[in-house]
């Protein structure tokens, strides 16, 4: 009797509860239906979503109550592309001092020859170190602005700090352009020396020989040299484009158009930062006899030998030889006097 | 501590653009800046809304979050300030601002802007007080007067209201009451005034 009892009672609460629970379902539908509602939600809703209206103020988007996106930018920019950038830039800085720390440069394999080979002409050095210099200025001021008030304004004083960073920010807008004319000069002049070849994917699988062992034989640019190329023109473009975007804001782009072109910005700049710090290292600490090359536009006979020995076939200072076949370290190279190309 | 706002009743709104004019003459607004504007959603249409917008001076401002030279202040009474000495005029309160308050005496090249403009609640600015310099920089300082900013002191209809929060939060708040409910194309008008009762409404 009594196991029938809890049976009905326990049925009666199951009931209870369905009809309850849709009892409540109507009442709420009831609520929202067209009485409830606030007849003007939807405009609002709109209006928080960037639909523009009317205004006497003249000017660029003074119709616009709500400017929506600037949440969105604001967000990325303190957010996650602040991250991002430091993150990236701290990690290539820590892991090339470890690099350097455990496997040291790449040296010489065999001692200089004495004898020099022309690599790098006076317009390609000014060029490229025209470039560099724009590059780090632009970058720093730029860290300088995304940066500045969290890494300098603790330490300094708020006016001179905002002075430094009003001149950074003017030379960062003067030296925008000229980065941008370098990049195109500098795109045109190596352009066929960075077309992809056969040899290139050998030199990438063992990373240049820092892993595996030896020298893989490369043309006047190697895989590592063309990569940080495209990676420089791809980005470098990327850079420029925004850049100017954000420098003449005179052509009535509205702020979407800054704000989208301010995060790419960011975001390329990040790529070339980093990119460029490992360049800086190869091309200077990382490898011996490397940076006389674009100094002085000479490098050793045997620092050519080891990282460019197709390029040294090309121009035609040493005989092409068959694949594998390592270089004699007493040969005289042949017909070093000829032309370069 | 009051915290100062301001609140436009789009119910009595009625798009005169006094506020706009108001704060220009007042404030001695440099040439085409203007500080307050007002922006008539639907306009022409029946239920067309008017509102008048200017800084909002927000307790968590979007601007101060970017400004790279950290030039955004607020002051006592929650008035959000800049300080023009400091603005390098990069533009980044300008893309951060849901209401368009920041602007630039200039779109010059190479991103010459000058210095940012904005309302500054008839509070003037980090000079001192109803000095000069304070004067040429940010425009008049009314607050240091014992007066609210002239936009809202002048409005005709009352539709823009500025003080402390809290108490234009409860004038806000008893109109609404007054009203008594909102008005719906649906139904006849709620309140013997406004929108409701000029179009579409139906007749009671």
């Amino acid at each position: 009797m009594a196991a029938t009892g809890c049976h009905r009672f326990g049925r009666l609460v199951r009931w209870g509860v369905l009809v309850g629970v849709l009892l409540m379902y109507a009442s709420l539908l009831w609520a929202a239906g067209p009485d409830g509602a606030n007849p003007r939600s939807d405009l609002w809703r709109q209006v928080r979503e960037g639909v523009s209206g009317y205004s006497a103020v003249a000017g660029q988007e003074t119709g616009e109550l709500i400017q929506a996106s600037g949440e969105f930018w604001r967000r990325l920019r303190n957010g996650p592309l602040s991250w991002a950038v430091g993150l990236a830039l701290g990690g290539t800085l820590a892991a090339l001092s470890l690099f350097y720390l455990l496997k040291g440069p790449i040296r010489l394999a065999k001692p200089r020859t004495g004898v020099l080979v022309p690599r790098w002409n006076a317009a390609e050095r000014f060029l490229h170190w025209l470039t560099a210099l724009s590059f780090i200025l632009l970058a720093l001021t730029g860290l300088g602005l995304l940066y500045g008030r969290k890494a300098l304004l603790p330490w300094m004083q708020q006016e001179t700090f905002a002075a430094v960073l009003g001149w950074g920010k003017f030379l960062h807008n003067l030296t925008g352009p000229l980065f941008v004319l370098c990049l195109l000069a500098m795109t045109w002049m190596w352009f066929k020396d960075n077309l992809w070849r056969k040899s290139d994917w050998r030199w990438f699988k063992s990373f240049g020989g820092m892993f595996g062992g030896g020298h893989p034989p490369a043309g006047r640019m190697n895989a590592g040299e063309k990569a940080w190329f495209w990676l420089l023109v791809t980005f470098g473009t990327l850079v420029s484009l925004t850049g100017l975007v954000l420098d003449f804001p005179l052509f009535g782009l509205e702020r979407e158009w800054m704000q989208l072109s301010h995060l790419l910005h960011v975001a390329g700049a990040l790529v070339i930062m980093t990119g460029a710090l490992g360049h800086i290292y190869i091309g200077s600490l990382g490898t011996e006899g490397a940076l006389e090359g674009m100094v002085r536009g000479r490098v050793d006979l045997s620092w050519a030998r080891q990282h460019h020995r197709l390029w040294l076939e090309e121009i035609g200072i040493e005989k092409k030889r068959p694949k594998g076949e390592a270089t004699p370290e007493t040969e005289r190279p042949t017909g070093f006097f000829r032309p370069q190309g | 501590m009051a915290r100062m706002k301001f609140l436009c009743d789009d119910e009595r709104c009625i798009e005169c653009n006094a506020c706009v004019t108001a704060c220009k003459n007042e404030n001695d607004v440099p040439w085409g800046v203007n500080r307050r504007r007002v922006v008539t959603l639907n306009d022409g249409q029946p239920g067309e809304k008017s509102i008048s917008v200017a800084c909002m001076h927000c307790t968590d401002p979007p601007c101060a979050a970017v400004c790279p030279v950290d030039c955004f202040y607020i002051t006592e009474d929650g008035v959000v300030l800049h300080d023009k000495d400091l603005c390098i005029g990069c533009g980044y309160c300008f893309y951060a601002c849901p209401f368009g308050a920041p602007q630039f005496p200039q779109d010059g090249a190479f991103g010459a802007r000058g210095k940012m403009d904005k309302c500054t609640f008839c509070a003037g600015g980090p000079e001192e007080d109803l000095s000069e310099a304070e004067f040429e920089k940010y425009g008049r300082n009314r607050l240091a007067e014992g007066k609210l900013p002239l936009c809202a002191e002048m409005c005709s209809t009352k539709a823009l209201l500025a003080g402390d929060g809290d108490i234009i939060a409860d004038i806000f708040r008893e109109r609404v009451v007054r009203r008594a409910g909102r008005d719906d194309d649906r139904k006849p008008p709620a309140s013997p005034w406004g929108w409701g009762q000029a179009y579409g409404g139906k007749k009671p």
